[in-house]
């Protein structure tokens, strides 16, 4: 290599100025160039300040608005919680005359209606991400992305609808039925006594059409995502198309794709109207997936206009509460999950 | 199909001389390929020698990166690319009815412009990742932990990374991660390694370690480094084939080209003139 040339330093360099070079093709002589003045460069620019301090307000207003609610719903709540104590997360009574409430089967009801969901929907949205990501022809990818879309803007009550007249006569007269006698499920406890149509299953069946589409939109975004060169490198080894798939692809989005399995257990928790047309709204607890149950969003529903007495209300204010706290605890966790998965495996 | 797992076992280098000389291990034959309407390699007759380091210089847009991804079919793999003309991989066609282009690219490895781990595998898994997409060799852990080392150890990485083989494959060095990519393409002993400017992200001191690193693979197999560095190509390769708009210009032993190239493009690029 040619070394680069050093500048050379002697009394014939002329001394550094900060004159304005004049014109490439005028004379050498510097002390014709006008004098400038030295810029300003103290004082702050006052919009920038304004714009930081806009932003700054408009982002503590979710956290704000968070608080509120938490504070309103937990103090409205409080009087049942005081009132019943822990009992209160345990019992199933529900006795408004006696004032005697326990939320338990509305618990149990909520948390068993979105596993369902999930099981179901899960592994469905996922190949219906995967084949349209991977595997539809171009002119197919368009349309079937936009009725996966389409699926989530149809109305929580449409669901419900449908789900009275239309799906709970095919799983009273031949799903329920297939599972408990056909393939003998009804010798576990989770598919055994009478078939009464609306039930823990059937909410969490509708649920699971309603989360469907979420965890198909978001798992199709993240893994149309994922680089170009994953994927070739996994070709490049000799990896057939599945492989390339399950080897490289998936992994790479895995994250995302959990995201939208939250995103979709967010809105199974807190899903009100489909439910409570399907789940039969009842304070029981019951192992069997074919009975009728309740979820906290439901009781909610039915109950609000016919909450008379003062610990009535509180107690429906309270549910809402453990609600939204599950809500929370459930994100939270789901949120240490995407990160544990996403750290460095040591 | 064509049996290329037969290839494996054939003593390197080939002894085996057909009646026009020996055998190349790569051969083109009026290979054009297309995105679409671009024609992004014209006519390209190349004859490519085993054992060899060759190198594939240009400039941007030249096609010699397609051209190298004619060599292991991963050109088709675009959608709206396609290819005509041959290939040869060892006298057999690459582009024939029936090589089922899964099983060829097990035999000609190929490491990519940027490092491509595979970010959810530990070192130790993204090495032993080739080995384990060939179902028919079906390896113990003891025997894929031996592959990893001696792959490891042909890309000069093991001894930077054998403490910590369980670790993600993204907490190492740019360098290092591209060593870790070609340790994964040399796991499954491919008989051609094809480069695509290895060193184009990287360092100095990382490209002279992967430099090193493709002089001494020749021993063991047949080397196509595509670069747009003249140096790099000067330094590591023993054949030097130039390409523009798409064609090949000249062809000729590196000393050569570089010294008294045949062609005058060739001869203006390599002195600089445009690039």
């Amino acid at each position: 290599m040619t070394p680069l040339p050093v500048p050379t330093t002697g009394p014939s360099q002329e001394p550094r100025s900060f004159r304005h070079p004049g014109p490439p093709t005028g004379s050498a002589d510097a002390s014709s160039g006008t004098v400038r003045r030295a810029p300003v460069i103290q004082g702050t620019v006052i919009a920038d300040r304004v714009y930081r301090l806009t932003l700054v307000f408009f982002a503590l207003c979710i956290p704000a608005l968070l608080l509120l609610i938490f504070v309103v719903v937990g103090s409205a709540g409080w009087p049942a919680l005081h009132h019943f104590g822990f009992s209160f997360l345990t019992s199933s009574a529900w006795d408004p005359v006696n004032g005697l409430f326990g939320a338990a089967p509305a618990i149990v009801g909520t948390v068993l209606t979105s596993v369902i969901a999930l099981v179901v929907a899960t592994p469905l949205a996922l190949g219906g991400a995967i084949f349209l990501s991977e595997f539809s022809p171009s002119w197919l990818r368009q349309p079937l992305s936009f009725l996966v879309d389409l699926l989530a803007a149809v109305p929580s009550v449409v669901y419900g609808v449908w789900g009275m007249f239309f799906f709970l006569p095919l799983l009273r007269t031949s799903v329920m039925p297939f599972l408990r006698d056909t393939l003998h499920l009804g010798a576990t406890p989770f598919f055994s006594g009478p078939i009464y149509g609306p039930s823990v299953l059937a909410a969490g069946l509708i649920l699971a059409i309603m989360v469907l589409p979420y965890i198909a939109a978001v798992s199709r975004e993240v893994l149309v995502a994922v680089p170009r060169s994953q994927r070739e490198a996994a070709l490049a080894l000799g990896a057939t198309r599945w492989e390339t798939i399950a080897g490289a692809v998936i992994p790479y989005a895995r994250t995302g794709i959990i995201g939208g399995v939250i995103l979709g257990l967010g809105r199974a928790l807190g899903e009100t109207m489909a439910v409570t047309m399907l789940i039969g709204n009842r304070h029981e607890l019951s192992a069997s997936l074919l009975a009728p149950g309740y979820t906290m969003a439901s009781l909610i529903a039915n109950e609000f206009t016919e909450a008379t007495t003062d610990l009535h209300k509180a107690t429906l204010m309270a549910v809402g509460f453990v609600l939204f706290v599950m809500t929370l605890v459930v994100n939270a966790i789901a949120r240490l999950l995407v990160r544990r998965v996403s750290e460095v495996r040591v | 199909m064509t049996d290329l797992a037969e290839l494996r076992n054939e003593a390197r280098p080939p002894t085996a001389v057909s009646s026009s000389g020996p055998v190349m291990a790569v051969q083109t034959m009026g290979l054009n390929a297309y995105f679409g309407d671009t024609h992004a390699v014209r006519d390209v007759t190349l004859d490519i020698p085993p054992n060899e380091v060759t190198a594939i210089i240009g400039p941007s847009g030249c096609g010699k990166s397609t051209l190298l991804r004619c060599l292991n079919r991963m050109h088709e793999t675009v959608p709206r690319a396609r290819v005509e003309g041959s290939v040869l991989l060892h006298e057999q066609d690459i582009y024939a009815d029936d090589v089922d282009p899964i099983t060829l690219r097990r035999h000609v490895g190929m490491v990519f412009q940027r490092p491509t781990p595979f970010p959810t595998m530990s070192i130790r898994d993204n090495v032993a990742a080739g080995l384990c997409v060939q179902p028919e060799r079906a390896l113990s852990r003891r025997q894929v932990d031996e592959v990893v080392e001696r792959a490891l150890c042909e890309a000069a990485l093991w001894d930077e990374v054998k403490d910590r083989l369980r670790t993600s494959a993204t907490g190492i060095s740019g360098g290092q991660q591209q060593r870790l990519c070609i340790a994964r393409a040399l796991a499954t002993s491919p008989h051609v390694l094809l480069l695509d400017e290895p060193t184009a992200s990287l360092d100095p001191m990382s490209t002279q370690k992967i430099e090193e690193l493709v002089y001494e693979l020749r021993r063991t197999m047949t080397v196509v480094i595509v670069t747009h560095n003249m140096q790099q190509a000067a330094r590591v390769s023993d054949r030097t084939v130039f390409m523009l708009s798409g064609e090949m210009v000249e062809a000729a032993p590196t000393r050569d080209m570089f010294t008294t190239p045949g062609d005058p493009r060739t001869e203006a690029y390599i002195t600089g003139r445009f690039g």
